[in-house]
C-alpha cells in the first residue's frame, strides 16, 4: 500500500528532518506514529499523501513511484486515501453533509443520499446535516472530518493528532470510530502524542506503535 | 501541465450543464461578481462603437476611393473669346483618347448646384467668370493622365487635366487611417477586457486559496478545480458582453438615418449583414474570459500541490 524505502525528507537542503526511513504499510494494518513535538509526524503523512516528495530514497504509494505521479495522479492517490486533520478545514459555505459528499461531488460521482445518511449517523451528526461548518463544536468536526475522509472508501486513512482538541470521551469515540474502519479492512495511521490514547486503542486492536526519533522511525510497540 | 488541464475537457465542462453543482464549491463573491459583469458590459459597449466606426470608416475609404478614381475633371479657364474654341478642342481631343468612357460638359444648371453652397441659390453663373467643367469618365482599362495633359498643354493651354489626386488622397487615406483606430481600438478593448478578467479571476482565485487547498487534498483533479472558476467567469464575460453589446447595437439603430449630406456622423452604423457583426461580441469576450481565467487558474493551481 504504501512503501518507504531509505526515505529522507528535509524542507532546507542540507539538513533532513527525517532520514533513512523504510516503512511498509500493508492493507488492514492499524499503526500510530508518535514522537515529539516538532519531530516530523505531519510531515511523515504529507509524504503519504504526495502533498510533500521525498528528498530521498524511495516510496511507492499503491504501486506507483510518487515522484512519478503527474498532478491527476495524486489527485487520485489521495481519493485513495483519507486524511483527518487536526484542524480540518471546510468550505464554509457548504452544508455539513455537502462538506462530507466533498470528495464524490469533485469526482465526479452520484452522491447515494441514503448512504450518506447512514454515514452522518455513523459519525453521530445526523441533526447537524444542514449546520455550517463553523456551527460545529471541536469533536463534531473532528467526526465530520472522518466522515469526508472515509466517503470514498479508501484503503488507507491518515489521521493527524485527531484527539489533540478532544476531550477524553470525545477521543474515544473517535477511536471506536477508527477502530471500526479498520476492522472493515481500512488500513489506519494515526499520528499522535497521547500514550492514553494509543493503550485503550491496543486493547480493543493489534496496533503497531512507530516512533520518530533523531530523524529515525524505530518500532515502539514493546514498551506501550 | 499538459496534462492536467486540457482544453477538450475543460470545454466539455463548461458546455455541459452542471446538474452536480459541482461549481458551488467555489464560493459566491456577490459584489465582485457584478463588477465583472458590468466591466464586461461597458467594454462591449465601447467595442460596439469602435466596430462601427471601423466599419463606417471603411465603407466611406472605399466610396471615395472608387467614385473618384472614376472620374477626372478638365477645367477650362481660357478668356472668353477663346473658351468656346478651347472647349470644343478639348472635348475633340478627349474622344479620341484611348481609356475615356465617357466625357461630359457640365452644363450651367449643375454648376449652379456646385456654386449654391457658398454663393446661394439663383447664382448668375453667366455674370460669373466660371471655368467650363468636363467631366471625364474613365473606362475600365483607364487612360494615360501624363499624355493627355500635354497633349491638352499642347491644343488647349487654357485647359487643366484635374484627377482629383491632390485632395482625395488625403481624405482616403484619413479613412483609411479611421478604420485602423478603430480596428486597433477594439484590439485595445479586448486585450484591456483579458485584462479585467484576469484581474478578476486572480482576485477570485486568491480569496479562495483555502478552497482550492481543500479541494486538492480531497483528491479533486486541477480540470475540476478551473473549470469551476472558468465556467463562472466565462459567463459573466458572456453575459455582461451580451448586455452591452445589445444596449450599444440599440443606440447605433437610433442614431439619424445618412441623408444625402451624407455627413460622416450619420454614415455611422452598421449596414445590411454587417448589423450581425456585433454578435460575435459576446462570443469573443466569452472567448477572452475562458482563456484569460484559463490562464490565471492554471498559474494559480501550479502552486498548490
Amino acid at each position: 500500500m504504501i512503501e518507504m524505502q531509505n526515505l529522507s525528507f528535509g524542507y532546507s537542503g542540507n539538513d533532513p528532518l527525517l532520514a533513512d526511513m523504510s516503512l511498509t504499510l500493508q492493507p488492514g494494518s492499524f499503526h500510530f506514529l508518535t514522537g515529539p513535538s516538532g519531530a516530523g509526524k505531519t510531515t511523515f503523512l504529507r509524504l503519504c499523501y504526495a502533498d510533500l516528495l521525498p528528498s530521498g530514497g524511495r516510496m511507492a504509494a499503491f504501486g506507483q513511484d510518487v515522484r512519478g505521479l503527474s498532478r491527476d495522479g495524486i489527485a487520485g492517490l489521495r481519493r485513495r486515501v483519507g486524511v483527518v486533520h487536526q484542524d480540518t478545514q471546510f468550505l464554509d459555505h457548504l452544508p455539513v453533509a455537502e462538506n462530507i459528499a466533498l470528495p464524490l461531488l469533485v469526482s465526479g460521482e452520484q452522491v447515494d443520499m441514503p448512504a450518506l445518511g447512514e454515514l452522518l449517523a455513523w459519525v453521530q451528526l445526523s441533526g447537524h446535516a444542514r449546520a455550517m461548518p463553523p456551527e460545529l463544536s471541536g469533536g463534531e468536526r473532528q467526526r465530520a472530518a472522518l466522515a469526508r475522509a472515509v466517503i470514498m472508501s479508501p484503503d488507507l486513512i491518515l489521521a493527524d493528532e485527531p484527539t489533540g482538541n478532544l476531550d477524553w470521551d470525545m477521543s474515544m469515540r473517535l477511536l471506536q470510530l477508527l477502530i471500526e474502519l479498520n476492522h472493515s479492512g481500512k488500513a489506519v495511521l494515526i499520528a499522535t502524542h497521547d500514550l492514553n490514547l494509543i493503550r485503550a486503542a491496543k486493547q480493543q486492536v493489534q496496533a503497531r506503535v512507530l516512533r520518530i526519533a533523531g530523524k529515525r522511525l524505530q518500532l515502539a510497540g514493546a514498551d506501550l | 501541465m499538459k496534462k492536467s488541464l486540457d482544453l477538450a475537457a475543460l470545454w466539455r465542462g463548461l458546455t455541459r450543464p452542471d446538474p452536480a453543482g459541482t461549481d458551488r464549491v467555489v464560493p459566491p463573491t456577490g459584489f465582485t461578481a457584478q463588477l465583472t459583469v458590468f466591466s464586461a458590459a461597458a467594454m462591449a459597449f465601447l467595442a460596439v462603437f469602435a466596430l462601427a466606426l471601423a466599419l463606417a470608416t471603411g465603407r466611406m475609404a472605399e466610396r471615395w476611393s472608387s467614385e473618384l478614381a472614376q472620374t477626372v475633371t478638365v477645367r477650362i479657364t481660357a478668356p472668353p473669346e477663346q473658351i468656346d474654341q478651347q472647349t470644343a478642342t478639348v472635348l475633340a481631343a478627349l474622344k479620341t483618347t484611348p481609356g475615356i468612357a465617357q466625357a461630359r460638359l457640365l452644363p450651367d444648371d449643375e454648376v449652379e448646384g456646385l456654386l449654391e453652397p457658398w454663393f446661394g441659390p439663383d447664382v448668375p453663373v453667366e455674370a460669373l467668370p466660371v471655368p467650363r467643367l468636363i467631366e471625364v469618365t474613365r473606362a475600365a482599362e483607364g487612360f494615360d493622365a501624363e499624355a493627355l495633359r500635354l497633349r491638352l498643354e499642347g491644343e488647349a493651354p487654357d485647359a487643366v487635366l484635374d484627377d482629383h489626386t491632390r485632395w482625395r488622397q488625403p481624405l482616403v487615406s484619413a479613412a483609411n487611417r479611421l478604420r485602423v483606430l478603430g480596428l486597433f481600438s477594439l484590439l485595445l478593448i479586448a486585450a484591456a477586457s483579458g485584462a479585467m478578467i484576469t484581474l478578476a479571476a486572480k482576485a477570485a482565485l486568491a480569496a479562495n486559496g483555502q478552497v482550492i487547498r481543500v479541494l486538492r487534498l480531497i483528491g479533486a483533479r486541477d480540470i475540476t478545480i478551473a473549470t469551476a472558476f472558468v465556467r463562472r467567469f466565462t459567463r459573466r464575460a458572456a453575459m455582461g458582453a451580451a448586455g452591452g453589446t445589445a444596449l450599444a447595437t440599440a443606440a447605433v439603430w437610433a442614431l439619424p438615418e445618412m441623408d444625402q449630406a451624407g455627413s460622416f456622423l450619420t454614415g455611422l452604423g452598421f449596414q445590411g449583414w454587417g448589423w450581425l457583426w456585433p454578435l460575435l461580441i459576446p462570443v469573443a469576450a466569452a472567448a477572452i474570459g475562458f482563456v484569460a481565467t484559463r490562464a490565471a487558474a492554471l498559474k494559480m493551481l501550479r502552486e498548490v500541490r
